[in-house]
């Protein structure tokens, strides 16, 4: 569905169910040079059962209009007037890798707006390297076959997203090129790394937040190892929230790569 | 595991796709000869189902062995993922079925396998789906063959048996101008040879009974998808390709697009061509397959320098007009296969022909007096093969569409095999006396 916010509209992958306001909702926020695909198993299953699901495409990702967010400020932002639009009160936030740190600052400045909070492949601080912030801007085709590789942690993995006979890598390079080809203003890879690499605020979003918290973590992810998520994780714990820590045997692609195993943890934490 | 990051091609022929048994153990490919896989629960039925979850429910639709051949050729292709199905015309067929109805209309390359050229012009026709071909190099020919109804583009790599070389690049590029995608046929040359996605092509598929199994054991097929073709903007802008872009009655209303942005020709054709259609392949068939891909590599440089070999012995023969294979510089693609193969002219395939002088009664004697080259309808058998396309695989021909294919009357078809390179010269220098004391 298209909802409009601002002077653009937001585009939200709903599961192939219409929104119903007497239903629970679950935003799914995808990470840099994706869109609402990647989440496509777990995001159908939950709105299959009993939730309201809104996969957005960031703004200037996609199908969705507008400008990429140039921090994780500005994402947030368009997360809180997408539930605006909605009339939503209260939703789960569920993001993955840059959607992590989007959906932690948005539960930092709207914690009541928050039920729960799903942290999938997730770091802090979550720094990109000079070479690759370079390359997604001077060479954006190898800078993604650099993440493809780095994102992926077996050529064999059990029947995935889309389903049995996927290949993970050549899927995930070519939708990361249709990501880029979407938006022809600007390039959103660069301006998605830099989003990453410049949050500061990590430890003091996490102590603002009210609601549960979830880490979803590969044990084979190179991109956001299980060891940089423990600066969020002692957060958590220090603010006295409940905390759910699952190892996923995946790498940093954990929906597509391990869409089982993640989906179990999200529906534990979710109780769907 | 991380040290798998960034493998090679021939790594990838052997481990894309395969992981040892979780169950078992078993390092090999298990051969999964079960129709049905049992359900956890009802909800766990009814996700797989509805595409909530992933697994396998039915082996039409899907199966672990088969998932791991579409796994492997899909990384060899540089694909996003494939479908295997019971012959290279089911994959043909499948193709075309998931792109269009009744109405539709393709531009097709002359140079065409006859059971293609068939499909398209005589049974599809039937259906409602017309077909336009075009000489694979009259690159204008193309472009004013495009109608409103156009939803297809399609070639083969290298023209069967002439090794016109598709030029991929430049009609991948008038098809999407026309906001269709190109489907290409790369059967005669495999990914060792080709990978006609990274030149531009959407759709690649195979007739794995060829190349890939390598052992003329077993009929297959393989359709891949580049996940390169945007459906919903094609649909936004002409209306077409409703199938992948528009909901769909028949899959409880799903738009396969907004499903999955890259994925929707592999989802439509799974979900509606595997499970009406219904031409799967056995599981024992995608074993033996993927058996011939694990030496793709080593196979196919030997049957180019047995090729290479034997076009150099034929090209040098009095008896031998024409022999067609971009190797020659008198090749009308040489230049072509240079710019365009992953080994350069060598890469052209080893399924190529020539005209013998003189007459029909020559060129029987030719065949009948050869011991080692098999006298039969395949290529791509690790054995060396020989036909005569005029009165076999093309017999449904016109002279006119002959003659459009590159084929003459007394034109040969062989498939150089791995035998010892000296043994198939002997055997054709032996053919080749035989058919001129026939004269």
């Amino acid at each position: 569905m298209n909802i409009s916010i601002g002077d653009h509209s937001l585009y939200a992958y709903t599961g192939g169910k219409p929104f119903n306001p007497a239903q629970p909702t679950v935003v799914f926020i995808h990470g840099v040079l994706n869109e609402h695909s990647v989440w496509i198993l777990q995001s159908r299953f939950f709105a299959h059962h009993g939730w309201n699901v809104l996969a957005i495409d960031q703004p200037g990702h996609g199908r969705s209009g507008g400008q990429a967010p140039k921090s994780v400020a500005q994402a947030s932002a368009a997360v809180l007037a997408l539930l605006d639009a909605l009339g939503v009160q209260q939703a789960a936030l569920v993001g993955h890798s840059f959607g992590s740190l989007i959906a932690l600052h948005t539960a930092a400045m709207s914690p009541d707006r928050v039920s729960h909070l799903g942290l999938v492949g997730t770091a802090f601080p979550m720094r990109v390297s000079p070479m690759l912030l370079d390359l997604s801007q001077s060479a954006p085709e190898k800078a993604i076959a650099m993440v493809n590789t780095f994102s992926h942690s077996t050529l064999a993995p059990p029947p995935s997203a889309l389903g049995p006979g996927t290949w993970l890598y050549g899927g995930s390079a070519a939708l990361m090129r249709r990501v880029l080809a979407s938006n022809p203003a600007e390039n959103v890879f660069h301006t998605g790394f830099v989003a990453c690499d410049s949050y500061a605020d990590g430890e003091a979003d996490m102590a603002q937040v009210r609601c549960p918290v979830q880490f979803i973590l590969g044990d084979l992810d190179q991109m956001t190892p299980p060891k940089a998520a423990q600066t969020l994780v002692k957060a958590a714990r220090a603010s006295g929230l409940s905390v759910d820590v699952t190892t996923v045997r995946a790498g940093h692609s954990l929906m597509t790569e391990a869409p089982e195993p993640t989906l179990a943890a999200m529906r534990a934490f979710l109780g769907a | 595991m991380p040290g798998y990051s960034d493998p090679g091609f021939d790594t990838l022929t052997i481990h894309a796709g395969a992981a040892p048994d979780p169950a078992t153990g078993a390092r090999a490919v298990p051969i999964h000869l079960t129709t049905s896989f049992v359900f956890e629960s009802s909800d766990q039925a009814a996700s797989l189902f509805n595409l909530e979850r992933g697994g396998h429910v039915y082996s039409r639709i899907s199966n672990p062995t088969n998932a791991v051949l579409e796994q492997r050729v899909s990384a060899l292709e540089g694909g996003i993922g494939a479908l295997t199905v019971a012959s290279g015309q089911a994959a043909l067929h499948l193709s075309v079925a998931t792109l269009m109805g009744a109405g539709g209309h393709i531009v097709a390359s002359t140079a065409l396998y006859g059971g293609s050229q068939n499909l398209l012009h005589y049974t599809l026709r039937r259906f409602g789906i017309e077909t336009t071909f075009v000489q694979p190099g009259d690159i204008d020919g193309w472009r004013a063959a495009i109608r409103p109804n156009t939803r297809l583009f399609f070639g083969e790599t290298v023209g069967n048996p002439g090794l016109d070389v598709l030029d991929i690049p430049t009609v991948a590029q008038i098809a999407h101008e026309a906001g269709v995608p190109l489907l290409v046929d790369s059967t005669l040359t495999t990914p060792w040879h080709i990978q006609p996605l990274a030149l531009g092509a959407d759709l690649v598929y195979h007739s794995a009974t060829k190349f890939l199994s390598g052992h003329g054991t077993v009929i297959g097929g393989v359709v891949v998808d580049g996940g390169s073709f945007d459906w919903a903007a094609a649909h936004e802008k002409t209306g077409k390709f409703e199938e992948l872009a528009a909901p769909y009655d028949g899959f409880h209303g799903m738009n396969f697009s907004e499903e999955s942005t890259v994925g929707a020709f592999l989802l439509r054709a799974r979900r509606e061509g595997l499970r009406d259609f219904g031409a799967c392949l056995s599981p024992h068939s995608a074993w033996l397959i993927l058996q011939g891909l694990e030496t793709l590599p080593l196979r196919m440089e030997r049957h180019m320098r047995n090729t290479e070999k034997v076009v150099q012995f034929l090209a040098s023969h009095p008896l031998v007009s024409r022999v067609g294979h971009p190797l020659l510089e008198s090749h009308p693609s040489h230049a072509l296969a240079h710019k365009l193969l992953r080994h350069g002219a060598l890469g052209a395939g080893s399924v190529f022909s020539f005209d013998i002088k003189g007459s029909r009664a020559q060129g029987r004697a030719f065949i009948e007096n050869l011991k080692i080259f098999s006298h039969l309808a395949n290529v791509g058998d690790c054995r060396s093969l020989v036909i005569h396309p005029a009165s076999t695989t093309h017999f449904r021909m016109t002279d006119e569409a002959l003659s459009g294919a590159g084929i003459g009357p007394g034109t040969i078809r062989l498939s150089i095999g791995l035998e010892d390179a000296n043994d198939l010269i002997d055997d054709l220098k032996r053919a080749l006396k035989a058919a001129e004391k026939a004269a």
